[in-house]
């Protein structure tokens, strides 16, 4: 395959993330714009532009009508996806790690990180569905324990949320009241991504242990394990069919001093149940960041510390070769 | 000049502007599209090209909606970049999906780690009862083959005490055979310097796999004693072993019963050849 290699950042990437449909890609960086992109050729639509730090996080909405983004400038906003218009923002006083619609996005879950004096937070809001109505007054605001809040899931009918933390822990609230519901430590070090299976049934977290692992949403328990040798930044899973990819290397600090070979920079793909290897696709000469698929499951895009994201077009060999 | 009616080839071999018209027929019933083509090259000749073309009609389901979101106007830094800029780049060079070899690797792993487990768990007799059982399955197969005619004489097991010193098809090499370099010129006079070497309880162990690393070797040769050196002949070329090594021991008894146990002991698909380094009459 031939991948398009998109240069839009200079800073590495935070985060990839496709729309419901797929034709449509937003990457976030370091850098102050997150970018729109056609997924199809890696033509840039757009850039949005407004925010003041590094961006950490996205969402786009089902119709692709809004994107929502959460910096490291202590704000959330909303843009106008078609157009790049900010439409409003939330002014934290903390850093936001991670955003998302719930169902039906009446709500949006917003995590912020530990700053000053505030401790690591969730936040609800209402998410309106004209701009007017919107207000930037969250309903809802509880605490959390020590540590990054990396990734947040509406579960159960939007009733529960799922958050992955730093420590390696999974966390089960009720958003009713913000009560902790369950906590798991499922890692051995941070969880820095987590990705949803297309049926909302289980999870997959990657971790700096060195490893990926498939949690059921309900129980919290580790179903699989894909061990790599190296830090893994983000996994995903294909929807099209058992393979799970997972991008990463070693430490951002450390990429100077080795050869590009000896890192480990590939987006690396095991089978997702035999939890063993089959392929890999090299590239990027930084650790990935961020890794996404397609949700048709026929290409994927990975974002890596050396500030360029790549989008991968299957060949037609990957649908007919059996590797098992 | 005035021409009327059908061309003469006489005719349009002088006038340099009258070549056919280009025809293009098809597609026909096999998707085919023939296009007919004249020119003339720079030596003035006139030239008739043929191109086929296969014509394919892919059906393809997109989305309504997306199809209309690629009229959408370009916005921030990107209604202002240039083709310059290449913000988008295609990869030139094609990225190939790397198969990984998980399957070798996995018997291979798997395989020294049913070692380890044998040598871990039981004590000495035990071991060398299960690798005892293993030889006496190889024998026996072997066996069978000598009786079908397959296997040559010369190929004999090795005695399962270990007479050791000459080992398996080493006291009379066939002529024309290969023959390991240590053995060329034997009894000549060189090998002086090699006479140190046969001090150490040095044995040769050979078909190797070419999978075999240093590490697997100390594992493989460790339970029987102390192990002072191991050498892996590498390949300076490809990195790759070269299918022998050597292995010294501290204790010569412990030489001994790594050789007894471990020739022709299966190791990753292969049959070892264990010996001692150089046969022990030469002392």
């Amino acid at each position: 395959m031939r991948p398009y290699l998109l240069k839009g950042h200079e800073r590495p990437l935070t985060q990839v993330k496709y729309n419901r449909e797929g034709d449509l890609l937003v990457s976030c960086a370091k850098n102050l714009q997150p970018c729109l992109w056609s997924s199809e050729d890696g033509r840039r639509i757009g850039t949005y532009e407004g925010h003041n730090g590094a961006i950490w996080t996205c969402d786009i909405t089902w119709d692709s009508d809004r994107l929502i983004t959460g910096s490291a400038d202590q704000t959330v906003r909303i843009w106008d996806l078609p157009t790049g218009k900010e439409l409003c923002q939330f002014r934290h006083r903390e850093p936001c790690r991670a955003v998302k619609l719930s169902a039906g996005e009446r709500f949006l879950a917003v995590t912020s990180d530990a700053f000053m004096e505030s401790q690591p937070a969730v936040h609800i809001y209402n998410f309106a569905e004209n701009i007017e109505d919107q207000s930037t007054e969250p309903a809802l605001t509880w605490n959390v324990p020590k540590g990054r809040c990396t990734r947040v899931f509406w579960t159960d009918c939007n009733r529960k949320l799922i958050t992955s933390h730093d420590y390696g822990k999974l966390r089960r609230w009720d958003v009713e009241t913000g009560a902790l519901l369950q906590e798991e430590t499922v890692h051995e070090d941070a969880i820095q991504d987590m990705q949803m299976s297309p049926d909302e049934s289980h999870v997959i977290t990657a971790s700096l242990d060195k490893t990926a692992k498939l949690i059921d949403i309900e129980s919290f328990q580790v179903l699989k394990t894909y061990k790599t040798g190296r830090f893994v930044q983000s996994a995903a899973m294909s929807p099209l069919f058992d393979h799970v990819v997972m991008g990463g290397g070693q430490d951002a600090s450390q990429v100077t001093t080795t050869a590009a070979q000896a890192g480990g920079f590939e987006a690396r793909f095991f089978h997702k149940i035999f939890q063993e290897e089959f392929g890999r696709v090299r590239g990027h000469f930084g650790p990935i960041n961020t890794i996404a698929f397609h949700p048709s499951g026929r290409s994927f895009t990975t974002g890596g510390e050396d500030g360029y994201v790549r989008v991968h077009h299957m060949d037609l060999d990957y649908y007919t070769t059996k590797f098992f | 000049m005035a021409r009327v009616g059908k061309l003469r080839w006489g005719d349009t071999l002088d006038d340099e502007d009258l070549l056919p018209p280009p025809t293009v027929k098809g597609p026909d019933d096999h998707g085919v599209k023939t296009m007919v083509e004249y020119f003339k090259n720079e030596k003035g000749d006139a030239i008739k090209k043929t191109t086929k073309i296969k014509v394919v009609t892919v059906e393809k389901k997109v989305y309504k909606v997306t199809e209309e979101r690629r009229k959408w106007p370009r916005f921030g830094l990107a209604a202002r970049e240039t083709p310059q800029d290449s913000v988008t780049v295609q990869a030139v060079e094609e990225i190939p999906f790397e198969r990984v070899r998980q399957v070798k690797a996995t018997t291979q792993e798997k395989k020294a780690t049913d070692i380890q487990q044998v040598l871990a768990t039981a004590d000495k007799t035990v071991i060398s009862g299960s690798i005892k059982e293993m030889l006496y399955k190889k024998r026996m197969e072997r066996e069978l083959l000598r009786a079908k005619g397959l296997l040559k004489e010369a190929e004999k097991p090795p005695e399962e005490d270990g007479k050791g010193g000459s080992g398996p098809g080493m006291g009379a090499p066939k002529p024309g055979s290969y023959q390991p370099p240590n053995l060329r010129n034997r009894g000549g006079g060189e090998g002086e310097s090699m006479m140190k070497k046969r001090e150490d309880n040095s044995i040769r162990v050979t078909n190797l796999s070419e999978d075999v690393t240093e590490g697997d070797l100390q594992e493989l040769f460790r339970p029987f004693g102390p192990v002072s050196r191991i050498f892996l002949a590498v390949d300076k070329q490809t990195g790759e072993n070269r299918g022998f090594a050597f292995v010294n021991y501290v204790h010569r008894e412990d030489a001994d019963r790594a050789i007894r146990n471990l020739n022709g002991f299966g190791y990753d698909n292969l049959i070892l050849r264990v010996e001692w380094a150089q046969p022990r009459e030469a002392k």
